[in-house]
Formats: structure tokens, sequence, C-alpha cells
């Protein structure tokens, strides 16, 4: 057998090394393509609504006149609505996770549960509406209220919260088991005393999270019926009720350009609470996140 | 009173058989919360099979998955066929993932072989908040920036079309590419990138012939998830794709998905019982058959094909 002596060809090694100058170029272009879109998407907005942001715009009514028109009841309904959606599906959400990661035995019907979960997420959340109008509004007769709202959001959001959860629950380091485990401790007694305390921050955060992507979830809520036209402040969970994505839908699909201005505004209070909460999940993080 | 040894042997025992008590009914109680999960699946599958069969005692099954015409709001012969919205639905699909497939992998790959660590630490979180703009705000900003932009180029393109929302879900779905595909990426060790980097590979070579062959279980199922999210959204094609159930696949026209159908009749006000009225169930099932199918698809070859090192 001959030995080839390979001799380095400069022409080709430059020209791939253009190539990957050529490409690294590109590929950062691209990434910052989504930014840019994202900046054009907040500036369009804001300069589209902010004629119409004033404080009568908060306290105002929908109404027909579009300079009078106002999202009291729509900042009031996803009040009503996120007041139900927060207990409920903290509660499931972080049981769930706390079932998965600390009693669950390895078997068949837990990789069914995390699989169905899984698969949960992925569900639209037209389907989730439907789900809720049969089950919630009809079945059990809640009507088109807020109840059977923030029910019906409560499922939509869990798989979220249960991998947020599920995530914190697993970064408590083994020894601060084994501490507690060595002290005497019961399982219930970690769980309580040790687990809960130290995933608290990181399940915080998840949850907001979560929670914000709630506040602007529309297509479920339009299923159960949450109406576009509410004069009114609701007084009980079973009042039916608008939230602000389905009044700023009802706005953007009217013909008239006026109003697709004032949908803006209400996007543009929207995307403020949005990154509001978002914010509070970051400090959240950064306050107590802990380092073992 | 004294306590007597007695006493307080008694009362450490009720005191445990108490928490003994606690100590089988918490697991109970929090399992009861997990299969809550799967009463949740089962409620969708039971209402949308019980409703879309009852659908299907009016209007036969065979009309429906091969009907070409989607007119339910005809008083005398309403036509019930899904191939319009199906064709809807994909051209939607089509147009999203020509977006998101290049701009999320070019992302990805960017994000894993070439950012420094601090230029990533920037870059994913401000990418990920494109995920987080609620999808009415997308809606509005497709019929109301994006279109009108499209029709500079395109003066003949109808204000509702299916280009635009397309483009915008694409966008949508960007992040969520970039960030499954990124984190699939970042699992190939860092020993076979340089091995191959010793031997002379540019960064592009490692990228294309190690990064991407070793991940692709994991690129495919994001890409899977993607689609599947294309497929369920909602809000941005009935903000601006119209109501114009059109079997075929040309971009510039007003078309219908099965999300935007659905979204019309519980606008309208559909009388309960109604033909219309269960029309949504059956469109809805196969709506959440076609996501079950690719998130089950995306679970299993993230899964099965995972080169494990």
């Amino acid at each position: 057998m001959k030995n080839k002596v390979v001799v380095p060809d400069e022409k080709q090694i430059s020209r791939r090394i253009t190539k990957n100058k050529l490409a690294q170029g590109i590929f950062f272009l691209a990434t910052l393509f989504g930014m840019v879109v994202l900046a054009t998407l907040i500036i369009r907005i804001f300069s589209q609504g902010i004629g119409y942001l004033n404080i009568d715009f908060l306290t105002n009514y929908a109404s027909r006149r579009p300079e009078d028109a106002g999202i009291k009841a729509a900042l009031l309904g996803t009040i009503w609505v996120m007041s139900i959606t927060i207990p409920v599906s903290l509660i499931l959400g972080v049981g769930t996770s706390i079932y998965l990661e600390e009693y669950a035995p390895k078997n068949k019907f837990t990789r069914f549960i995390e699989l169905n979960l899984a698969n949960l997420a992925g569900v639209p959340s037209v389907v989730f509406g439907l789900l809720g109008l049969t089950v919630f509004v009809r079945l059990l007769g809640m009507g088109r209220s807020i109840l059977a709202g923030g029910l019906t959001m409560s499922l939509l959001i869990l798989p979220v919260i249960v991998v947020a959860s599920k995530e914190a629950i697993r970064s408590i380091p083994q020894e601060q088991y084994e501490a507690a485990y060595a002290m005497g401790a019961t399982k219930w007694q970690i769980i309580r005393t040790v687990v809960l305390p130290a995933a608290t921050p990181g399940i915080l955060t998840g949850a907001i999270l979560s929670l914000s992507r709630g506040v602007g979830e529309t297509a479920s809520l339009l299923m159960i019926g949450a109406m576009t036209f509410i004069a009114y402040t609701p007084t009980s969970i079973l009042d039916s009720f608008t939230i602000l994505p389905i009044q700023i839908f009802s706005w953007a699909s009217r013909p008239q350009a006026e109003f697709q201005a004032v949908a803006a505004a209400g996007s543009i209070v929207l995307l403020i609470i949005l990154i509001l909460m978002n914010s509070l999940a970051i400090v959240i993080r950064n306050k107590y996140s802990k380092r073992y | 009173m004294k306590s007597t040894i007695r006493d307080r042997i008694q009362q450490n025992q009720s005191k445990q058989s108490y928490q003994n008590k606690i100590e089988t009914i918490m697991p109970m109680l929090f399992l009861l919360m997990a299969s809550l999960s799967i009463l949740v699946t089962a409620g969708i599958i039971f209402t949308l099979f019980r409703e879309t069969i009852y659908f299907f005692s009016q209007v036969p099954f065979i009309d429906f998955i091969t009907g070409t015409e989607w007119y339910p709001f005809f008083a005398n012969n309403p036509s019930y066929g899904i191939l319009p919205l199906l064709s809807g639905t994909f051209t939607i699909a089509a147009i999203a993932m020509a977006v998101a497939v290049p701009f999320g992998l070019a992302a990805a790959i960017y994000l894993s072989e070439y950012a420094s660590d601090r230029r990533r630490k920037v870059l994913k979180p401000i990418l990920e908040v494109l995920a987080g703009v609620p999808t009415v705000v997308y809606g509005l900003f497709a019929l109301t920036f994006v279109t009108p932009l499209l029709q500079t180029f395109m003066p003949s393109l109808p204000i509702f079309n299916a280009l635009s929302p397309g483009i915008v879900v694409g966008i949508m779905i960007i992040p969520q590419v970039a960030s499954l595909s990124q984190e699939a990426m970042n699992a190939v060790p860092q020993s076979m990138r340089d091995g191959a980097l010793a031997l002379g590979a540019t960064r592009l070579e490692v990228a294309l012939k190690i990064v991407i062959p070793g991940s692709l279980s994991g690129i495919i199922s994001s890409l899977v998830l993607g689609l599947s999210r294309a497929i369920g959204e909602t809000m941005i094609v009935a903000t601006a794709a119209g109501s114009t159930p059109n079997l075929g696949f040309t971009p510039t026209e007003s078309i219908q998905t099965m999300t935007a159908y659905i979204v019309q009749v519980s606008l309208g006000d559909a009388t309960f019982g109604s033909t219309i009225y269960y029309s949504i169930y059956a469109v809805g099932m196969t709506l959440f058959l076609f996501t079950l199918i690719m998130n089950l698809f995306a679970n299993h070859i993230s899964r099965k094909y995972r080169e494990v090192y």
C-alpha cells in the first residue's frame, strides 16, 4: 500500500474559511430577524394605539364610538378569571408535580401520566375551549360564566405549571433529603418543610410565566362564549364576562381603522401587563434563587 | 394537672397514629391530582366523540371526509365537506413552516455553534419574548401591518389572505423551533466538536457534518411540534385570513382553517343542537387527531432515535 501525502491546498482552505464566515453572518442575521420583527411589532402597536391610550380608556366600558371605548369590563373580567385560575391551577399543578417527583413509582402508569401531560401541552386551545363549553358550560350547568372560563383556563395552563414545578422540585439537591431523613423526618414532613420552601421561588417563577400565557389566551375563552359587549362590573363568579384579549379581538375584527387603533391601545395595555408579570418572575428568580 | 408517664405515652401514640394517617393520605391526594390530567384527556376525547357521533348521524361520514365543499350556512342544502378547511389549514401551516424552519434552524445553529456565552445569554431570552406575545396581538399585527406591507409588493392581494397570517404564524413559532433544536444540539458532546475542529474542520463543517446529524432526532421533533402548533393556531388566522373555505393551496386568496371555522361558529351563536353546532365538534375532532398524532410522533422520534452519548 502506498502512502499518499495530502498536500494542503491553500485555495481550498481559504474557500472553506470564507464559506464558514459567510454562513456565520447568515446565521447571525437569521437570529436577528426575529428580534427585528419583535421591535417592529412593538413600535407599530404603540404608534397605532397610543392616541387612544388615556385614563378614560381604562375606566370606560366598551362603546360603539371608538373615542369613548374603554377596557374597564375587560380588565376586570381578566382579573376575575385569573382569581379562579390562579388557585386552581397552582394547587393542581404543584400537587401533580409533587406526586410525579416525590411519590410516583417508576412504572407504566407514571410514564402514562407524563406522556399524557406532554400531549395535553400540545392540544390546541380551541379544543380546550370545546371541552369547557361541553363540560363546564353545558354539562355542569355553569353557563357562560367566569367560573366556567376560569376552570377552562386552569386546565389549559396546567401542563405548563406542572413542567415548571417539576423542574423546581428536581433542582433540590439530594443531600437536603438525606439530612432530613437522617433526622427522622417522614416523607410528608420533608415535602412540607424542605421541598416546598426550597422549591417555592422556582414554582412561583414558572407559575407567573404560565399565568402570563393565560392572560393572553383568547381562543379557548372565546369558545366558552365570553361576551364581547359588557357594560357592567361582574359581582360574582357566575356572571358573564369578557376578557382583555377577546375585547381586543372584537375591535380588531371590525372594518374601521379607528377600532383597529383602539385594539392596538388594548394591546399596549395587555403587553404592559405581560411585561410586568415577566419582570416580577425575573425578580423572584434572581432574588431567591439559591445555588447549591 | 400533672401528666403521668402513661399519659405522655398515650399522647405520643395518638400523635403518631395521626402522623401515620397523614403519611398515607397525602400520597393518595397527590395521586388524585395527578390523575386529573388523565381525566382531562379522557374528557376531551369523550366530549369530542359524543358530539361527533351525533354529527355523523346527520351528515354521512363519507361526505364529511371526501366532500369538496364547506357551506354549512346555506339554509337549504348545506354541505359539510372538510377538505376545504383542511387545505386552508395546511396552506397556513406550509407558509408558516417555510418561515419557521430556515429562521428557526439558523438561529439554533448560531446560538449553539457560533455565539459566545455572553451573546447567547442576551439573544435567547429576547427571542423567547417573541413566543410570549399574545396571539391576538399577532393577529392585529398581521391584519394592519403585514398585509398592507405585502400589498405594496402585490397590489392585487386581498385584505384577507393566507400569506400574511401564515408568515406571522411562522414568526410566532421561530422561538419554539430555535430553542428546542438548540437544546438538541447542545446535547451533542463537546469532545466530538473538538475532535472535528482539531482535524481542521471549520465551524460550519462541524455544524453540518457532526452536530446536525448527531441531533437530528431532536431537530425533527422540534419541527413536528412547531407544525402541530401552526395547525392549532387560532387567533392569528381568525383575525387575518378571512372566512372563505376554498379548496386549493393558493396563498394569495382568503381561506378558512379548521380553528377559524370553530371560532366563527362560536361567535355567531349557532343554536344549541343544530347541525352547525355539532359540526364544530367534528372539525375539533379532526384537529385534535392531527395534533395528537404529531405530538405522539414528535415524542416518539425524540425518544427512540436519540443518539446516546
